[in-house]
This record gives structure tokens, C-alpha cells and sequence, in this order.
């Protein structure tokens, strides 16, 4: 698979996010390699705006200020698709007319030519997920915690250098929770990435491990 | 970036037709029309207009005709609804009323048509056991002088349309928990919907209802078909003007379609007056506080009469199929001694340009209006800039103001510039009614959908166009498809537009079928009408089934999901 081998930090300077005149947060904050900084609040303080922000989703009607650097790179005016933050969301987000090994080819970046190789790189993520079988699988027959485990397959094949987790447990079993948990944090701190999750589940921030902001 | 360019362009497309519509309508109905050599001003077009005998009565049938049409069809729909959302019967009523939608006015009014005629279908099945009839009565049943029969032909194909509509607006008012909170209050179930959802859901289809006034205040083919004859309602009448061949009864045609214009503009503001007297009313029923709990016997009604107009329309293609296979059949055997192809083979060589012709300008057009309304749909979504709500009242502008108004003005204007009877021509005006539609059948599903899946792809990154190919138009296949169809229904079901603009030089089946009219062959007609009506019918069939072949074992890709 292909590592994050730099081992950056993801940089918030001041960053603002404002709906109608309403300051609704300000973050000054710097991720490391390999750290999760956890954000909670109540929904509506702007914590997936945020989220959004950094992604380059924002919706115009959000305001926003301050820079998200990321490995010395200013994101602030690159397109969401260059900007190499991986995203992950309450549910898995397969594409539903692919099959499971179609979702993960489109994931691997096009510098990666070669059929086979490209073939080889979804093999092993599917052998990590260990879900080896599935790669001709119809992403709806899979149970929601393979789902999230091939969500989380698809966004580390397109080679992120950071990860924003939007409540991603939030939809799991109880008893599937701490597992899918472990197996997210354990993939992305091996590839030394900067992690920033929103969550509303206090389990969540104390799996992460890392620093807590409440808003 | 040409997507930037797409709104402006649908724009043009929308309104450039109409605005040189009205303008080729307004000079030569003033005498000015310097083609045929007439350079100066002149109320002599509508002085000769006001000549012509029963004016009179053909503006009132209008006004009647898309009056009473439009009263009838939004009160049954809004008596359904309010009787029986929420219910398995309702859910069994929209699967069998949505097909017909794409049923073209004039198979439907050619089906119903053949069912009530004296010598019709519905007599000839009860006959000569129950009525002791050997031989059609001579009753005046079609063509009748008060219009009957056309509106009747008007109402069962409004029916699916402002249901259609209805439906799509349900979501966004509220519906389910406002009529609990007002039964919980002790009020029946019709009238509590009546009082406090119906107001929102009202004003969400309201341009739709202002189409169906301006659609029936001035149709034509329906009311070459089914409407009184002596005299016809006003806009038959202009097109026999407008096709004469003497070129100077073109000034008094467009005169004509200036009082059209203010026919159907007379019509809206009575409706207006309509909506506005309602709505006091029902205020000062609402606050005396009667619950009007027993509505079982409306609610029974409601129901029936929307399965009785779905049911004729059914029926009618029904026969119109009969029809076409009939042998010899005798009044009043309700089915034909045998059957045979001999009206499809007698028909086919006439029928084979009319059905290349329909084929390519319902396909082109539909293509165009796809196109545009995908660029303006992405520009959408890739900037999250909506456009405003006045793009709502443009794109309905084509479907309100009446098309005998502005086509024949059209006509006039590629007259000069020597292209009318042309394909491109055809196609560009035939565009203005398509693209309305499949914009709106298109724009619900495409702005429903999950923008999170977009956003997934662009962080894998792809670019914009690579989520537009891989992902959203794939995922939103089924309902691309589904506009497609509509629009390809829409255009295959133009009549005047074609018969104006193709001037008799491109003709469809539809133009075909509906010139068959006064000739009365039912064999050949049920020939042309059921074909008129299997050709949208194919589209939508095309429209479902291509996405189950692609997605087949792709569970979330479903019809249902």
C-alpha cells in the first residue's frame, strides 16, 4: 500500500466560521502526524462546517476565515480535489452501482497506470479490511461494518495526506463500534496521518486518544 | 467554461421564441407585415376579426371550455388527495394515474372519442341486451354545442397532471402531521386537509394550474376531436385562418391570436378572482368551527372519479387498439367479427415519414433539453447558486402563455427569414415546450441527491467532470432517462407547434392522426392514435429498463431505492 511517509501536520491559523453575523467557532489549532484532535459540541456549532471548510465544501452561506495548511501547503484556494484530505462520514458513502472493487479502483490515484498493479493495490486493502472475497460484491449485500471498513480502504487508496472523520461511528452497533474504531485509528496512524474528528460520542474522543476541543 | 454560459442559454432558448412570437404576432394583427407588402398601421385586422360570425360564442366556449376544465380537474384532485393521502389506495391510484401522463391529448381524446359516440364503445357493449338498440341513436354526443365532450376529454388527461404535480409538492407542506394535529382537533378528514394543508400545497402548483387554464382556453387538437364545430371554440377557428391560403387572412389570424392571448389572460384573472373568493370562504367556514365529519360519501366520490377518468382513458386505448386490428364489425357487436392487419398494412406507407419525422424531432429536441438542463442542474450544484425563483415562473412562461399566441408570430418571422417548414426550425420550437419539462422532472431527484456522494469523490481526488461522469449522472440515470421520456411524450404530442411551423411540409403521426379526424375512419384512425400513444409509451419502457441492464445485481440501484 501506499504510505504517508513525510509525516506533516495539518495547520488551522485562526480559522473563523460565521453564519449571518454569528461567530459560530474559532479553532487555532495544529494536527500532528498521526494524532487525532477530537472536536464536540451540539449540532449546529459549526463543527462539520468546519469540517467542510477544510475539505472545500463549504456552503456559501458560511463565511470563513484563516489559513488550513497542510505539509507547508496553503489548501485555502485549491479545488477540494487537490487538496489530498480524506474524508469519512456518518455512513460509508459506497457508490451503489459499482461493485466493492470498483469503489476502490476509482479511489487509487491515476498515477498508479498499470491494470495490474492498480488491481494488486485493491487486493491488499480488501486483504486488510479482511473482506478478500468481496472484490466483485454489490456494496449494498455488505453488513454496515464492512461498509465502513471499505470506506475506510477507499479514502487511505487515494493516498490523503490528512483525515477528517464527520461522526463516522455514529451510525454503527454498539458492539461493532469499539472494533470499527480501533481498526480506523490503528490504519491511519500506521500511515502517519493527521486526524480531526467530530463526534458527539465521549467513547469516541477517549478511543482517539489525542487532544479534546469542546465548542 | 461553457457551464457558466448554461443558465443564460436555457434562458434564451425560453423566452427568445416567445418574445419574437409575440412580436411577429403584434405587427401584422396592427396591418403591418412589410413581406406581404403592408408597411403602415391598421385596425383593419381586427375590425374584419370582429366580422366573422359567432366570434362570440367561440371566445365564451373558450373561456367555458378552460374554466369549467380546470374547476373540475383541480376540485377531484383536491378532494383525493385530502380523502386519501397517507392510504394503500392512494399509493395504487398514483401508480395507475402516472403512465398516463405520457398519454398524448389526442389518443386520449380519439379514445374517448370512441367510446361515447353514439355508435361508440360503451353502447355497443350494453347493446342490443340492455338498451334494446339495433342501430346508433342519433344523439349529438361528440361535437356537442356546450363543449361537454371536449372538456370531459380535457379533464381526464388534466387529472394526471395536476395530481402529478400535487404529488411532488406533498413533501414539502407538511402534509401527514398537520392533517393528525387538525383530526385530533375532531375535524373530518377532507375538510381538515382542505383547511390546513391544502392552502401550501396550492401554492406550490400553482403555475401548474395557470398551465392547465392556458393549455384548455386555447387547445386545438382535443377540440378538433371532441368540440362543437358551429362555431368551434376560438382556437380551432384561428387555425383555419392561419392555414388559409389566401395569405392575407394572416392579418386577421394574428389579430386572432392577439384576442386569444386576451382570452386566456380574461380566463386567469377570473381564476384569480376564483382563488381569492375561495379562499375567503373557506376562511369563514373554518372559523364557525363545523368539523364536517361525515365525508365518507366525498371521499367515496373522490375516488371514484378519479378511477372512473383514469378508467376511460385506459379504456379508450383499449379500443383504439380494437380499432386498429378490427375486421368487419357491425353495430352494436361489441367486438369486430375477426381481426386483421389489413388497416396497418393499408396505413404503412403513409405512415413511415410521419414516423421518421416524429422519431427525429422528438429525439433532437429532447437530446437539446437534456443538455441544457443537466449544464444548468451541475452549474447548480458545482456553485450552489439556484437561480433565483423567477427561474421557476420562466420555465413555466411557455406552458402559460398559449401557444396559438406566439407560434403563429414565429411562423410569420421564419416566413421572412425563409426557413420555416424546416427540421431546425421544428426542433428549436418544439425545444421551448420540452425543455420546461424535462427541467422540471429532472431538477426534484437531481437536487434530492446525496451531495455527500459527490463530495466523497472529490476528496479521492477527481475533478468535477470526473464526479459528473463516474458518479452522479450514472447514479442519477434512472431519472435522466425518466426526463428524457417525459420530454420525448411532450414533443411527440405537439400538435399545433407542428402543424404551424412544419406547414404541412413535416408532419408526425400526431398532426397525421388528428387530420384523420373529420374523415372518420375509425380503423385508420385507431391506427395512427395507438401508435401516437405507443411511441411515448416506448420511451418510458426504454427509460426503465435500460438502468435495470446496467445495474442489474446492483441492489441500491432499484426503482424503489
Amino acid at each position: 500500500m501506499i504510505e504517508n511517509s513525510n509525516g506533516n501536520a495539518l495547520h488551522l491559523n485562526n480559522v473563523q466560521i460565521v453564519l449571518n453575523d454569528k461567530l459560530l467557532l474559532s479553532v487555532n489549532e495544529t494536527v500532528q502526524a498521526g494524532e487525532v484532535l477530537t472536536l464536540m459540541g451540539p449540532s449546529g456549532s459549526g463543527k462539520s462546517s468546519l469540517l467542510a471548510y477544510i475539505a472545500g465544501f463549504l456552503d456559501p452561506v458560511f463565511v470563513a476565515s484563516g489559513d488550513i495548511n497542510l505539509n507547508e501547503t496553503n489548501l485555502n484556494e485549491l479545488p477540494a480535489e487537490l487538496r489530498k484530505i480524506g474524508l469519512l462520514f456518518q455512513d460509508a458513502m459506497l457508490f451503489p452501482h459499482m461493485s466493492v472493487g470498483q469503489n476502490l479502483l476509482f479511489a487509487v490515484g491515476a498515477n498508479v497506470r498499470s491494470k495490474a498493479e492498480r488491481k494488486t493495490l485493491v487486493e491488499e486493502a480488501l486483504e486488510v479490511a479482511n473482506l478478500s472475497d468481496y472484490f466483485n460484491a454489490d456494496p449494498a449485500t455488505l453488513s454496515g461494518g464492512q461498509k465502513s471498513r471499505i470506506a475506510l480502504m477507499r479514502v487511505l487508496l487515494s493516498s490523503p495526506q490528512a483525515l477528517l472523520l464527520d461522526e463516522p461511528f455514529s451510525k454503527l452497533d454498539t458492539n461493532l463500534k469499539a472494533q470499527i474504531r480501533e481498526f480506523v485509528f490503528t490504519e491511519a496512524k500506521r500511515r502517519m496521518l493527521p486526524i480531526l474528528m467530530v463526534t458527539h460520542d465521549e467513547e469516541d474522543a477517549k478511543a482517539a486518544g489525542g487532544k479534546v476541543i469542546t465548542l | 467554461m461553457l457551464l457558466r454560459l448554461a443558465p443564460s442559454f436555457a434562458l434564451l432558448v425560453l423566452l427568445g421564441p416567445i418574445f419574437f412570437g409575440l412580436w411577429g404576432t403584434i405587427e401584422p394583427a396592427f396591418g403591418h407585415f412589410p413581406a406581404l407588402g403592408s408597411d403602415t398601421y391598421s385596425l383593419e385586422p381586427f375590425h374584419k376579426l370582429f366580422q366573422r360570425p359567432g366570434l362570440g360564442i367561440s371566445i365564451a366556449l373558450s373561456l367555458w371550455t378552460g374554466l369549467g376544465t380546470t374547476l373540475v380537474a383541480v376540485s377531484v384532485v383536491a378532494m383525493f388527495i385530502a380523502g386519501w393521502s397517507n392510504t394503500k389506495w392512494f399509493a395504487s391510484v398514483q401508480q395507475l394515474v402516472s403512465p398516463l401522463l405520457s398519454v398524448p391529448h389526442a389518443a386520449a381524446a380519439f379514445g374517448l372519442a370512441f367510446l361515447i359516440s353514439p355508435s361508440g364503445w360503451l353502447l355497443r357493449l350494453v347493446s342490443p341486451e340492455l338498451t334494446g338498440i339495433t342501430r346508433p341513436p342519433n344523439l349529438l354526443i361528440l361535437h356537442d354545442p356546450m363543449a361537454l365532450s371536449l372538456m370531459a376529454g380535457l379533464i381526464i388527461k388534466e387529472i394526471p397532471f395536476l395530481l402529478l404535480i400535487v404529488l411532488s409538492a406533498l413533501p414539502q407542506s407538511n402534509a401527514k402531521r398537520l392533517s393528525h394535529i387538525v383530526r385530533s382537533l375532531g375535524y373530518g378528514r377532507v375538510m381538515g386537509f382542505l383547511y390546513v394543508v391544502w392552502p401550501n400545497i396550492y401554492k406550490q402548483i400553482r403555475l401548474g394550474v395557470f398551465a392547465v387554464i392556458a393549455y384548455a382556453t386555447s387547445v386545438v387538437d382535443v377540440a378538433i376531436i371532441l368540440g362543437p364545430t358551429t362555431p368551434a371554440p376560438l382556437a380551432p377557428r384561428l387555425v383555419t385562418w392561419m392555414s388559409d391560403s389566401d395569405l392575407l387572412v394572416r392579418f386577421e389570424a394574428s389579430a386572432g391570436a392577439l384576442l386569444q392571448l386576451g382570452v386566456t389572460a380574461t380566463a386567469l384573472i377570473a381564476w384569480w378572482l376564483l382563488e381569492k373568493f375561495g379562499a375567503k370562504i373557506m376562511k369563514q367556514i373554518a372559523v364557525s368551527g363545523r368539523r364536517f365529519q361525515k365525508d365518507k360519501a366525498i371521499r367515496v366520490i373522490s375516488l371514484i372519479t378519479i378511477c372512473l377518468t383514469s378508467g376511460v382513458v385506459i379504456l379508450g386505448l383499449v379500443i383504439l387498439a380494437i380499432w386498429s386490428f378490427a375486421g368487419y364489425w357491425s353495430f352494436p357487436n361489441a367486438l369486430p367479427s375477426g381481426f386483421s392487419l389489413d388497416s396497418w398494412t393499408r396505413s404503412w406507407s403513409g405512415l413511415i415519414s410521419p414516423l421518421i419525422n416524429t422519431v427525429i424531432v422528438g429525439i433532437s429536441s429532447t437530446l437539446i433539453a437534456l443538455i441544457i438542463s443537466l449544464a444548468c442542474l451541475e452549474r447548480e450544484a458545482r456553485t450552489g447558486n439556484k437561480g433565483g425563483s423567477y427561474m421557476l415562473g420562466i420555465l413555466y412562461l411557455p406552458l402559460i402563455v398559449p401557444q396559438i399566441g406566439f407560434v403563429f408570430g414565429l411562423q410569420s418571422f421564419f416566413l421572412v427569414f425563409d426557413i420555416d417548414a424546416t427540421f431546425s426550425a421544428l426542433i428549436l420550437v418544439h425545444l421551448v415546450f420540452v425543455l420546461p419539462y424535462v427541467f422540471l422532472s429532472l431538477s426534484d431527484p437531481w437536487r434530492a441527491w446525496d451531495k455527500r456522494y459527490g463530495q466523497a469523490a472529490l476528496s479521492l481526488g477527481h475533478s468535477q467532470n470526473s464526479v459528473f461522469w463516474n458518479i452522479r449522472a450514472p447514479m442519477l440515470l434512472r431519472a435522466i432517462l425518466v426526463a428524457a421520456a417525459v420530454g420525448f411524450a411532450v414533443s411527440v404530442g405537439q400538435y399545433l407547434v407542428t402543424i404551424l411551423i412544419g406547414a404541412g411540409r413535416i408532419t408526425t403521426i400526431t398532426t397525421e392522426a388528428v387530420a384523420l379526424a373529420s374523415g372518420g375512419d375509425r380503423r385508420i384512425i385507431g391506427v395512427y392514435a395507438f401508435l401516437q400513444m405507443l411511441m411515448p409509451f416506448a420511451g418510458f419502457m426504454l427509460a426503465s429498463l435500460i438502468p435495470n441492464i446496467l445495474f442489474r445485481g446492483k441492489r441500491d440501484m432499484r426503482a424503489s431505492a
